[in-house]
């Protein structure tokens, strides 16, 4: 290999899994970070960019590709995205969390 | 199902549109921790403004609403007008304007196939794709298998969609690595002369836009004969 | 202003081996790799810095290349992709001068 991969999303010939090519629809909670992500990057609000979006995924690193799904990356990329960003706070979202847990 | 009124079984209720706080939460006991954070973030941008419920509801929505029914209708169209091909192939944003389908602020390249050459897409960084145009992308097409082999053995990759090509046709892979979108060009149908234009769109699924399958003409049709493809 | 194309279609060019940025979007299995321009796509704000809070302007030029499969994959077998496409920003590229233009 002449250069090592730029991160662990840069995936070309790495892999030899077979490709599950089964169809389904969104779950709703898919949809909902679908929703998010394009919501607080639209003009109204230019919250994040796309670019500083895909580098939040990338930065989940390796583990991420093998702990997480396509759309639980983006949750964490958003979550770790709004929290440096000081829209959201780490304490604020665990707490919420609970808050939810708990009605 | 129960049955209703005489006997006869009621109709499925529609699906009702998000309308409020409960339907956009309704899922949560059934997530999982992390997932349960996005049902979190939800109400902490409703709370604070960032986001209201309808402009939430409305996204969500608008999800499943998007299909590859304008892409089929590019393609249709210029498999029928020529000149309307060469306009798609040199400028494909303006193209599907005429169509009144407006895909900007995306960047689209259409890539047309041959007899001699296949073109297939993927993004190997990540799952970038034309949704204005294909609808949702496939679990798959986002998958690490895919983004990693169809890359460099996108002849094996096609045959487990069931595409086989023969020996001497050329594979282009085309990764979408900017800001750029890419939508395949299929190549119309041999024994098609006397299908109309919506007829011919329904040949056009999302997977023949992405380039791991070829049109399908209805059973009954002979199958195409075009010397890219094996008689397997 | 944007600044003028510095290849133009048919260009030799060779993907330069730049040190790792923390977000960019030319894959390793580009990286010195010769390849042709197959088309300039226009400006577009630098993804690179966008990434990491900065403005992305000036814009950066934007252009297709076209690779022999095998010249990118080539370790253990034949590639199967006969020809990769692929979109690369202008600072990755340099020309090729090692071979006498056609």
């Amino acid at each position: 290999m002449s250069s090592s991969a730029i991160g662990p999303h840069d995936l070309a010939g790495t892999l030899t899994d077979s490709i599950n090519t089964k169809e389904r629809k969104l779950d709703l909670w898919e949809k909902r970070i679908d929703a998010i992500y394009k919501l607080l990057s639209d003009d109204k609000r230019s919250h994040i960019n796309i670019h500083e979006f895909r580098y939040a995924i990338e930065s989940l690193g390796a583990e991420a590709y093998t702990n997480h799904n396509y759309y639980e990356r983006w949750t964490l990329a958003l979550r770790n995205l709004l929290i440096d960003k000081n829209i959201l706070s780490e304490l604020e979202i665990t707490q919420k969390v609970q808050e939810i847990e708990d009605r | 199902m129960s049955t209703g009124y005489k006997g006869i079984t009621p109709m499925p209720k529609p699906r009702t549109a998000l309308t409020n706080l409960h339907d956009l939460s309704a899922d949560f006991l059934s997530l999982t921790p992390v997932q349960k954070i996005g049902v979190a973030m939800q109400e902490l941008l409703i709370e604070k403004g960032i986001v209201t419920p309808d402009e939430l509801s409305q996204s969500i929505n608008l999800i499943d609403m998007v299909t590859p029914a304008q892409g089929s209708r590019v393609v249709a169209r210029a498999w029928v007008d020529a000149s309307f091909k060469e306009r798609l192939l040199t400028d494909a944003v303006a193209a599907c304007l005429e169509l009144q389908i407006d895909i900007r602020p995306i960047h689209l390249i259409v890539i047309e196939n041959t007899s001699k050459i296949h073109n297939v897409i993927v993004c190997t960084l990540c799952s970038c794709y034309p949704r204005m145009l294909l609808g949702l992308p496939p679990d798959w097409y986002k998958s690490s298998a895919y983004r990693a082999r169809v890359i460099h053995e996108p002849r094996t990759v096609l045959r487990e969609f069931g595409t086989h090509l023969k020996e001497h046709a050329q594979i282009t892979v085309h990764d979408s690595t900017a800001d750029m979108r890419y939508m395949v060009l299929p190549i119309r149908p041999d024994n098609t002369d006397n299908m109309k234009e919506d007829e011919l769109a329904e040949l056009v699924t999302r997977d023949c836009m992405i380039g791991v399958k070829i049109p399908q003409l209805p059973s009954g049709f002979p199958p195409p004969d075009v010397d890219r493809f094996s008689d397997s | 202003m944007n600044a003028r194309p510095k290849f133009n279609k048919g260009d030799r060019v060779i993907v330069r081996m730049l040190s790792p940025q923390p977000h960019t979007r030319t894959p390793a299995y580009l990286h010195g790799k010769p390849g042709v321009i197959e088309r300039f796509c226009g400006a577009f704000e630098n993804p690179e810095e966008r990434a990491i809070g900065k403005s992305g302007f000036p814009l950066i030029l934007l252009y297709r290349v076209r690779f022999f499969g095998s010249v990118l994959f080539s370790i253990n077998k034949t590639c199967e992709a006969d020809i990769v496409e692929v979109e690369i920003y202008e600072h990755w590229l340099q020309g090729d001068n090692s071979y006498a233009k056609t």
